[in-house]
């Protein structure tokens, strides 16, 4: 086995990111999301890499904008009030088909908020923050070993479907240490060199021009099929969830991110006083893994979904349930983690109300 | 032996039809990019960042790689080209709302970083594409749509002279103010620019040229109206002239 | 299962995180599950400060606690915070030297350390965190001692081995001083 490394989350996610080929980084400094700036800035000059501070979010996202167009791995790392800022740029990149890596690591919001663990930018990442008809595909981790692993997924997605990859991080999984196995090192020959698209220069070949742009209202509209044509490729392809303990559960509980890992504590608690409660964690959260949900859960008395926000996934939840079982809401807002007490008490108040 | 010269258009220019009014001068300093182009013979590793205004489609108009910013990024849009493609060519051409109004963090940090790019910047003291609202360039007392009175000091602030603010940074390689408004004037601003793309390919930092120009349509009046008004009131504003030239004389 | 969850908690500049960090990284050495989470912000420059080691033999849920089992105290301030959560059964570690203030729970395990004076007395105040960390863990057992010292090997990698020689003997002064 390979060697752990006790790590943060943004340094983990940050050597992931360099290990996955990426060699270009623009980024502006964020709590709680600096370390990851920080990682870059020390470590990309060591692997040949480019590495600028930006004036802006507003300007990191077009710099990226910028690199994608050379068809080269390209990321940024922020948090909320930065991400706001990206979303302008986020919008010309799934319209200019960029592959591009982003990486939130949320903080309590809305406006200036706090730089406390949050969920709250759900919406944001998953319905499209900018404007247009577009999404970003968009992971979950739980830990930071599959945060490492979800950047290396994230170029690939990136990469097979020319789109922007959101992972959605927060500030716990940002700031905390836990050992991580790192992945090898990907050889930059074998990336997808991206030529039959990428502005390098129409060396003997037809000039490329790579823009979100169309006058046409019916081109345009051939654009947004095609951009639909590839999202059900994601949607058929890309899913990802987790379940635990869910087969001989009556209940289920779920949850995604940090909040995910956290109710795997509330299940051991629960177990251990005879309480037979499953997690269902979905790790894409766009696209949202709507009919395993409906499969893991038809059998359950209910479904307790828990968020670090005032409830944003749980609409996804229940389009996927829809009124065949009742779906209950638990969530801490502000920056605030609902530890496992709270939620082990809610789960037993909504288990009595069944009685 | 009599010598028959044709006119022909620079191979930098891609053949497609301009889809600017008549008398602008857009067309003149698109010429003039792909006469530049062809010279220094770096057509195959140019390339353009198109702005958001009237010049939208300039990527179409070149015969190099090339994409549209969202308003006012294309200096950041072009950093990150650069920064990936060291060995390419890249510029932007602005105009004055997309460089001097909402892309104003942009053009001053890509400048202060001493960006190996070059921006063409086109000022015309309005916006065009949306149809004749002010101008961050306006004229003191020109009347636009959203300055129906004329621009006033106290509710509007004053004209920027985006010369005179990047000659402060300290990534400028070449800077320098121009018009095409006559003929040696057009051959100045063609050198203006040889020196700007020079700057960029000898790696000395970041270069800009500063077109004054017209806009007959949006200004109200005929073409040759709008040179004399350029003469007599927007070079009084914005003195013409060499700013910044880290390049030195063609050897 | 066994699992330590510890809370840790002084004044910035004690030294707390790197306690916290050195313990969650012996826990790895050992094979086993940890994590560890640090307070951020404001609190990080200058006031109080405070992490959070969950170590398990199983795959940790949640890095995250109001209640812990553990919890070592710098200072007073962290004494006031944390004193009451601490789980019934549960152990209080207190740097005696800095706090004078005698804790009111009788339902936990106390234990003081005059940890300031030790580590002074070894020369030098700044491992006053180590021998409270060698407290820690005679009590608890949480890790090896001979994983503390990879992990402190691992955190100084490259420099002088003294800093490590000095924080193991620092550790073991903890352990004594509890002894007796």
């Amino acid at each position: 086995m390979a060697d752990k490394t006790m790590v943060k989350g943004n340094e983990a996610m940050a050597e992931a990111a360099i290990r996955a080929g990426c060699r270009l980084y623009f980024g502006y400094p964020i709590t709680p999301q600096s370390e990851f700036t920080e990682y870059m800035a020390k470590r990309l000059p060591e692997v040949g890499g480019s590495f600028l501070q930006s004036e802006s979010e507003v300007s990191a996202v077009n710099m990226v904008y910028g690199a994608a167009c050379t068809g080269r791995r390209v990321l940024t790392s922020t948090s909320g009030p930065g991400f706001s800022l990206m979303q302008e740029g986020m919008s010309y990149i799934a319209g200019a088909e960029l592959p591009s890596v982003f990486v939130n690591v949320v903080r309590g919001g809305p406006g200036l908020g706090d730089i406390q663990p949050a969920q709250s930018d759900y919406f944001q990442a998953t319905k499209g923050g900018g404007h247009g008809d577009y999404h970003a595909v968009v992971l979950a981790p739980g830990t930071i070993q599959e945060a490492v692993e979800l950047v290396h997924d994230a170029f690939d997605i990136a990469d097979k479907y020319r789109t922007p990859v959101i992972i959605l991080a927060d500030g716990m999984l940002g700031q905390m240490m836990e050992p991580v196995v790192f992945g090898e090192f990907r050889n930059l020959e074998s990336l997808s060199d991206h030529l039959s698209w990428s502005l390098t220069g129409a060396k003997n070949r037809e000039p490329h021009k790579v823009t979100s742009f169309n006058i046409d209202p019916y081109e345009l509209e051939k654009m947004n099929m095609r951009y639909q044509e590839k999202y059900k490729k994601i949607i058929a392809n890309e899913i990802l969830y987790e379940t635990s303990n869910m087969e001989d559960a009556d209940f289920a509980l779920v949850g995604f991110g940090t909040m995910g890992r956290i109710l795997g504590s509330v299940i051991r608690r629960a177990r251990e006083e005879g309480i037979k409660v499953g997690l269902f964690r979905p790790v894409t959260l766009w696209p949202f893994p709507y009919d395993a949900l409906r499969e893991a859960v038809a059998d359950k008395k209910f479904v307790l979904d828990v968020e670090m926000s005032t409830g944003q996934m749980i609409e996804d939840v229940r389009l996927a349930v829809g009124d065949s079982l009742p779906v209950h809401f638990y969530g801490r807002t502000g920056g605030v983690v609902p530890n496992p007490d709270e939620v082990l008490r809610v789960l037993k108040e909504r288990i009595e109300e069944v009685k | 032996m009599p010598t028959v010269k044709t006119f022909k258009p620079p191979k930098s220019l891609s053949g497609k039809e301009f889809t600017y009014c008549p008398g602008c001068q857009h067309g003149i300093v698109h010429r003039l990019i792909a006469e530049i182009i062809d010279e220094l013979g770096i057509q195959e590793r140019t390339i353009m960042v198109a702005p958001v205004g009237c010049s939208v489609f300039a990527y179409e108009f070149f015969d190099v790689d090339g994409t549209v910013a969202a308003h006012g990024r294309a200096p950041a849009v072009a950093t990150g080209m650069k920064r990936s493609l060291k060995d390419s060519v890249v510029f932007t051409y602005q105009g004055d709302g997309d460089l001097a109004a909402i892309g104003t963090a942009e053009i001053v940090h890509a400048a202060n970083r001493g960006e190996k790019i070059t921006a063409i910047f086109i000022n015309n003291a309005i916006y065009g594409m949306t149809g004749g609202q002010m101008a961050p360039t306006t004229l003191l007392g020109m009347k636009t749509s959203t300055s129906p009175y004329g621009r006033a000091a106290e509710n509007d602030g004053y004209p920027i002279h985006v010369c005179e603010l990047l000659k402060e940074t300290g990534g400028v390689a070449y800077l320098e103010r121009t018009t095409v408004n006559t003929p040696q004037e057009i051959r100045k601003t063609k050198k203006a620019l040889k020196k700007a793309f020079t700057a960029q390919l000898e790696g000395l930092g970041f270069s800009l040229v500063e077109v004054l120009s017209t806009c007959p349509t949006n200004w109200g009046m005929s073409p040759v109206e709008a040179t004399e008004w350029l003469e007599e009131n927007m070079k009084k504003e914005y003195k013409v002239g060499l700013f910044v030239d880290k390049v030195g004389d063609e050897k | 299962m066994r699992e330590h969850v510890l809370v840790a908690s002084g004044f910035g500049g004690q030294g707390i995180m790197l306690l916290g960090q050195i313990l969650a990284t012996a826990a790895m050495v050992d094979n086993k599950f940890s994590t560890w989470l640090p307070s951020y912000g404001p609190e990080m420059r200058g006031g109080t400060a405070n992490c959070t080691v969950v170590i398990s033999d199983e795959h940790i849920g949640s890095p995250v606690t109001d209640s812990p089992r553990e919890a070592i105290v710098m200072n007073i301030p962290s004494l006031l915070k944390f004193e009451e959560r601490i789980q019934p059964g549960g152990l209080l570690v207190i740097n005696s030297s800095v706090v004078d203030r005698e804790p009111e729970r009788k339902d936990i395990e106390i234990v003081k350390v005059d940890a300031n004076k030790i580590a002074e007395r070894l020369g030098n105040i700044r491992a006053a965190n180590m021998v409270i960390l060698g407290a820690y863990l005679a009590k608890t057992g949480a890790v090896s001692e001979q994983s503390v010292e990879k992990a402190l090997k691992m955190k100084f990698g490259g420099k002088k081995d003294s800093i490590v020689d000095l924080n193991m003997k620092a550790l073991r002064a903890g352990a004594e001083a509890i002894k007796n």
